[in-house]
């Protein structure tokens, strides 16, 4: 055995059955290895390092469980830089794993030689140098645990060559036994917050007038979802929530006042505005939600839970702050919230919604809020939902009708454009496990995001991917210039690049079914044949450069 | 933020000082002075941080953010806020200064003053060292500032909290 199939035994430990990566020089040894062992983990190329990790993101978003990208040392690393900071900003588990030159030619500019570990040093929770083979155990071991405790996110492993090839002798490479697979130690308790801070949170919200919850991305990763609903109905609590949260509470949900922030629902702003007690949970209140810090729910007495202490307070000061995983600490919460209804408080939100913004239909051009619905419509309430960034993603996240957890996936906190497709591919293996039930990968994206990694169509079509693509092509970068518009007097500087691209003739180029639609018909009609095709296919949507975001304040 | 000792205590290992400073970096904490050194338990290193940040506006404790921040990374064992109250401040002094036979009486008048060492004496020239709190430090500099200074070293500032706690690697806290 050498370390590279002691590598696969450890991924196997770790419950990994599927890596995400593109292979190189520097891991030759290891894509030997991921060749003998095929049978067990799977290996999936995608045309970019970006896309691989992207897909890992995506897997990861979906399963709960860490995606696994390897990538070749130097540009193979560089390649996932951007990937591995979306998973950091939106606190997703990782484990990136890269290979490097041999320890002896380390420092001295090798061919394909870079510092990954210090280039990953802000983006990752912790990042590894393999100096020997003897570190390969208990490292993988570390990296996956720390990728999965308390607040999730990404692990780089940095293999050298020599490493990855060094052989059982003269120095055994494993010293204690391995555990069988899906067999990982068992990890740390999680906190479940101090219980006279959750008393006093309990009392705060049982004497509020106008208790409100709000809840991000913390309550998606930690399943936390029936735990907040129960207290939303136990304590007749309305609640808001971030990007990162789409899903949690069903769309039609009666206590789903639904986004807010800077895209989100106006009534929901509204509500947070005026509340008097707030109960955030698993948010980190970022300058999307909170425009200017010191004026978020300027009424509210707030709890602040979080699983990572270093979130109580950073932006917003908390009145009360507990340190806990959202399930542990809401289960502790539950017994002691009052029941009790609040119907002023809910009629006073009912008349704020009653004046929403509700865009109009136009059946006889494509208008996003109708495309999102029909999206919706079709699909129904199996389909996982990826994004690029962009005006499109805030389509998406205001109009389709999220009816699950972990089901809406994007780039929320580092906004990368080009996130969509590869997320996509990896929801797209995570989605459909044997036996399970269909669950259709749609990506949602605009012209500008497509054009940045519309390459991993090939990996779509590689493996038989049904990810269907559906591109709001308004020819314009859509969201930069509509602030161009509101700050810059309409100076539209690089938002209208001139291009020529067919997608429809790039879509038989690389293998797949291209519609192109113009009317709400025509593209239910393309969407139901993309659908019923189980294939991967390309939507495009000409929708009019004059649309716009709508603004949440 | 007005200027803050933080002690820090991290495993010995390669790479602890550069994620510590990357993060004080990214975060938008100045770092005025850093000391490290191994301690007597050579699994552990204190690196000493003279930091100041921007003001907060919103009433958020800053020092307690990039604390916590700290604590948060895999190799920090632990982090103290050093008040000068309730501990000891200490930096060292090397300068070396341009000195004659005309000179070099004075000189040896101030850092009899100051308790400060000469370590080294060349035809042209001599070596002060100084040890104490960055004040006295400061003052001392300020006497000869009539003098041709032609290198001057400061370690920055280390620190410890004066009384019987001390930590323990095992229990991993104060005790």
């Amino acid at each position: 055995m050498n370390a590279s199939e002691l590598l696969m035994q450890l991924l196997l430990e770790q419950g990994v059955d599927i890596v995400f990566g593109y292979p190189g020089g520097a891991v030759l040894d290891i894509y030997d290895a991921l060749y003998k062992y095929g049978d067990r983990i799977r290996h999936v190329i995608t045309a970019h390092e970006q896309g691989a990790a992207h897909a890992a993101d995506g897997y990861a978003r979906v399963t709960g469980k860490p995606g696994v990208v390897l990538a070749t040392s130097g540009p193979g690393a560089t390649n996932l830089v951007t990937g591995i900071a979306a998973a950091y900003m939106d606190s997703v588990p990782m484990v990136a794993i890269t290979g490097n030159v041999g320890t002896g030619l380390i420092g001295r500019d090798s061919f394909q030689e870079v510092y990954i570990a210090g280039i990953t040093l802000p983006i990752t929770k912790h990042n590894f140098t393999l100096r020997g083979a003897q570190e390969l155990v208990p490292t993988i071991r570390a990296a996956f645990r720390i990728a999965q405790e308390g607040r999730k996110g990404p692990v780089l492993v940095d293999i050298p060559r020599d490493v990855s090839a060094a052989t059982d002798s003269p120095t055994p490479l494993v010293d204690t036994p391995l555990l069988r697979p899906n067999e990982p130690a068992g990890s740390s308790g999680t906190p479940a917050g101090e219980g006279g801070l959750v008393r006093a949170a309990a009392e705060a919200l049982n004497a509020a007038r106008r208790p409100l919850i709000f809840f991000g991305g913390g309550v998606q990763s930690a399943d936390a979802g029936k735990a907040l609903r129960a207290l939303c109905a136990k304590g007749d609590i309305p609640a808001a929530h971030t990007l990162m949260a789409l899903g949690v509470l069903r769309w039609d949900d009666p206590y789903n006042l639904g986004l807010s922030g800077m895209h989100g629902r106006v009534s929901a702003n509204k509500a947070i505005a005026q509340a008097d007690v707030l109960l955030i949970v698993g948010a980190r209140l970022s300058d999307r939600i909170a425009p200017g810090f010191a004026r978020f729910a300027p009424k509210a007495f707030k709890i602040h839970v979080d699983i990572d202490p270093a979130e109580l307070g950073k932006n917003v000061p908390a009145d009360i702050a507990i340190e806990g995983d959202a399930v542990a600490v809401l289960a502790r919460l539950l017994p002691l919230i009052e029941a009790k209804a609040r119907p002023e408080w809910r009629e006073q939100i009912a008349q704020w919604q009653g004046q929403d913004y509700q865009p109009e239909n136009d059946d006889s051009v494509l208008r996003p809020h109708q495309v999102m619905r029909a999206i919706s419509e079709l699909a129904g309430e199996n389909a996982i939902y990826t994004t690029d960034v962009g005006q499109h993603q805030l389509w998406a996240a205001q109009y389709l009708r999220h009816a699950k957890p972990r089901s809406f996936l994007t780039s929320g906190g580092l906004g990368a454009m080009g996130y969509g497709y590869g997320a996509a591919i990896g929801a797209a293996f995570a989605a459909s496990p044997a036996g399970a039930a269909w669950r259709p990968a749609i990506h949602i994206t605009g012209d500008g995001s497509f054009h940045m990694n519309m390459n991993e169509a090939c990996t779509a079509v590689s493996y038989g991917l049904p990810v269907i693509s559906i591109n709001l092509n308004n020819r314009a970068l859509g969201m930069v210039r509509q602030w161009q518009d509101s700050s810059f007097e309409g100076r539209h500087s690089a938002t209208e690049p001139v291009r020529h691209t067919d997608y429809l003739k790039l879509a038989g180029g690389f293998g797949l079914r291209g519609f192109r639609c113009a009317d709400l018909e025509s593209f239910k009609e393309a969407f139901r044949k993309a659908l019923d095709l189980k294939a991967p296919a390309w939507i495009e949507c000409l929708i009019g450069r004059e649309e716009k975001v709508r603004h949440g304040f | 933020m007005p200027r803050k000792v933080l002690s820090v205590l991290v495993d010995n290992r390669a790479g602890v000082l550069a994620r510590i400073t990357s993060l004080f970096g990214r975060r938008g904490f100045n770092i005025d002075s850093l000391s490290v050194a191994a301690t007597d338990n050579p699994a552990l290193s204190r690196i000493t941080i003279v930091t100041s940040g921007d003001n907060a506006e919103n009433g958020v404790c800053e020092l307690g953010q990039i604390m916590r921040q700290t604590e948060k990374l895999l190799e920090t064992r632990a982090v103290f806020l050093v008040e000068p109250s309730a501990g000891v401040l200490r930096e060292l002094l090397l300068v070396k200064v341009a000195a004659d036979e005309s000179t070099r009486a004075h000189l040896r008048e101030i850092a009899l003053i100051y308790k400060a060492k000469i370590i080294d004496l060349s035809p042209g020239s001599m070596i002060f060292e100084l040890t104490g709190e960055p004040e006295k430090i400061d003052a001392y500099l300020d006497m000869l500032r009539d003098y041709p200074i032609l290198e001057l070293c400061r370690t920055g500032i280390t620190a410890l909290g004066r009384g019987a706690l001390g930590y323990s690697l095992k229990e991993g806290q104060l005790g």
